[in-house]
């Protein structure tokens, strides 16, 4: 047998190796968006203009990363988008109306993110429900809870001035404030990001958690035949993308000051997204943090480089979905490509 | 005896899936479970395996009576399974599944490095050239995928080694090396449950063989007592198949 299979394998070059990594399809895209605004935009390929590109992709991109490692673990949460405004809104509330120190105000908002994150994986990991249906309820309920009880407690749809809250310049600080690079100043959001997708990074290849993450996305009876906690492990993936929403709902409104109370609806598809454009399997098992954070990087492009090319940012949808199509179609081209090579 | 049932049941509401089977493993010995679809093989191994607990009946590990509280437990006292289809994730590569559940560490890390050298040099001892244990495990052949899944359960210590129909998905070549494998893994000392509905891929490596009809067992036989014949006139319900015999000839 192995001596008949080694003559039938062809030789696997570096190139292809190379080709084998999820990441790919995000890297190319990457290259082409940069070089169609960069060429057209001097702003764009400006340090100032890649300090503004890479402020949205900060905080898309700390998203992207936990929901693709929820995604790689074979589950999606629709409650992330939400969760980021009732992060923020219990923040602002708790800091501006009830007289809350703003860390301990983020200290509760935590505690709740994170208790959101472990019911959705609760229900998921016990009922088996499609975690699609299970956290598009938790969606649904947490957009009421935002409006309700901002409504009740202010009688708005908004609540704003955090800045006159005990201890917002050292959280403003840390979180939403800005460091000098060369002369420009880029948000100190771009450094969480590249923290957090490095943490991902590593979990996933180089820790044994990692390893359960690809084995319950890939195949869960298998995973827990062979003694992986695959209910564990999705729970913890969930109350991952809930600390993500924390982080991200306190960063937005330590900067703003004020929050919505309809911010993040919607965003849960676009943080999706990013993690397809990265190379994330809708049907789990297979995936890269480090893709998801290069998707966010496309984004911000995109949505930066309209402006500064004078277009209707309306055109920033068209190109969503015509990014979200060619990059599913690139990597699974890709994948099958390596796939060939390997029988 | 490592492993062993007496008179071991379990029923799943109203179904009686598996009445009073008793069955014995010993080290370096190969018990086969023989029987058709719907014999009761799955449930048997499912009780061994820890996935069900049984409801009637003893189960025995080196002499002494226990209940498994789940795969994991079963694992610990060494018994491990090798299911047919659910035994690798196929997106996944040869090292990554081979320590799957039990990752070597260095500090926090999976210590990376020495999974892959150890996974190349296990299957090498084993007698399996897989070319590169970085391949994912989808691109593998069936026989291959088993093989690992054989060398992995042998490199984890286990004691007793479920096969759950390695053999039933695969061509006649394929099927030689799994067999092969079974083999090398019993002269290594451990026991060996075999699942199969094929007598003629049983009686070359077994000992020892169980037979299972509707839920219940049709009685265990050493190798010196029964032929290939007899098993599988036994398996098939020996009258049964001189009926349909006469039936169709006089067709």
């Amino acid at each position: 047998m192995t001596l008949a299979a080694d003559e039938r394998v062809a030789p696997v070059g570096p190139a292809r190796r190379l080709l084998i990594r999820p990441e790919l399809g995000a890297v190319v895209g990457l290259v082409v968006v940069f070089a169609f605004f960069a060429v057209q935009s001097p702003v764009f390929r400006s340090p100032d203009g890649i300090a503004n590109w890479l402020d949205p992709a900060a905080t898309l991109g700390i998203m992207a990363v936990a929901v693709a490692l929820l995604m790689i673990g074979g589950e999606f949460d629709l409650s992330a988008g939400v969760l980021t405004g009732t992060s923020g809104l219990i923040l602002v509330t708790l800091a501006t109306r009830y007289g809350f120190n703003v860390w301990l105000a983020m200290l509760v908002g935590l505690v709740v993110a994170l208790g959101v994150g472990y019911a959705n994986g609760l229900i998921v990991t016990r009922t088996r429900l499609p975690s699609f249906i299970v956290t598009l309820g938790t969606f649904l309920m947490l957009q009421g809870v935002n409006l309700g009880v901002t409504k009740a407690i202010t009688g708005t749809v908004q609540v704003s001035g955090l800045r006159r809250a005990s201890g917002f310049e050292g959280a403003n600080a840390l979180l939403a404030g800005t460091i000098q690079i060369g002369g420009t100043s880029f948000r100190v959001a771009i450094l969480w990001w590249i923290l957090v997708t490095a943490v991902a990074t590593w979990v996933l290849m180089r820790s044994r958690a990692g390893n359960w993450i690809f084995a319950v996305g890939g195949n869960e009876q298998a995973a827990r035949a062979v003694g992986v906690p695959a209910a564990r492990t999705k729970i913890a993936l969930f109350m991952t993308t809930a600390f993500a929403a924390w982080l991200v709902g306190s960063i937005l409104a330590l900067r703003y000051t004020s929050v919505q109370a309809n911010i993040g609806i919607g965003q849960e598809f676009i943080y999706i997204i990013a993690a397809v454009i990265g190379g994330c399997l809708l049907t789990g098992g297979y995936g890269s943090a480090i893709g998801a954070a290069l998707g966010a990087v496309i984004f911000g492009m995109a949505d930066k480089g309209i402006v500064f090319l004078g277009w209707d940012a309306d055109w920033f949808m068209f190109f969503l979905g015509a990014m979200l199509l060619l990059a599913t179609l690139a990597n699974r081209l890709v994948r099958r490509y390596a796939e060939e090579v390997k029988h | 005896m490592i492993l062993e049932t007496r008179g071991i049941g379990k029923s799943f509401g109203s179904v009686l899936a598996l009445r009073e089977v008793s069955m014995g493993v010993e080290a370096g010995r190969v018990t086969c479970v023989l029987g058709d679809n719907g014999a009761g093989k799955s449930t048997l191994i499912k009780i061994l395996a820890g996935v069900h607990q049984h409801d009637t009946g003893e189960l025995l590990v080196d002499g002494k009576e226990v209940r498994f509280a789940g795969p994991r437990d079963a694992l610990d006292r060494g018994i491990a399974t090798v299911y047919q289809d659910l035994a690798m994730i196929p997106l996944m590569s040869v090292w990554r599944n081979f320590f799957l559940g039990s990752e070597p560490r260095k500090g926090l890390a999976f210590d990376v490095a020495r999974a892959r050298k150890v996974a190349r040099e296990e299957l090498r001892a084993m007698g399996i050239d897989i070319r590169d244990v970085d391949q994912p495990v989808g691109t593998l052949s069936g026989g291959e995928r088993q093989s690992v899944a054989i060398a992995r359960a042998v490199y984890f210590g286990a004691r007793v080694l479920i096969l759950d129909e390695p053999t039933s998905a695969l061509g006649v070549k394929q099927a030689g090396v799994v067999l092969r494998y079974i083999a090398r893994a019993r002269d290594r000392g451990l026991g060996v449950v075999f699942i199969t509905h094929n007598p003629h891929h049983a009686y070359p490596v077994g000992d020892r063989f169980l037979l299972l009809n509707r839920g219940t067992s049709l009685g265990e036989y050493g190798k010196a007592d029964i032929t290939t014949e007899e098993l599988t006139a036994l398996m098939a319900g020996g009258a049964e198949l001189e009926a349909l015999a006469h039936e169709l000839e006089r067709e």
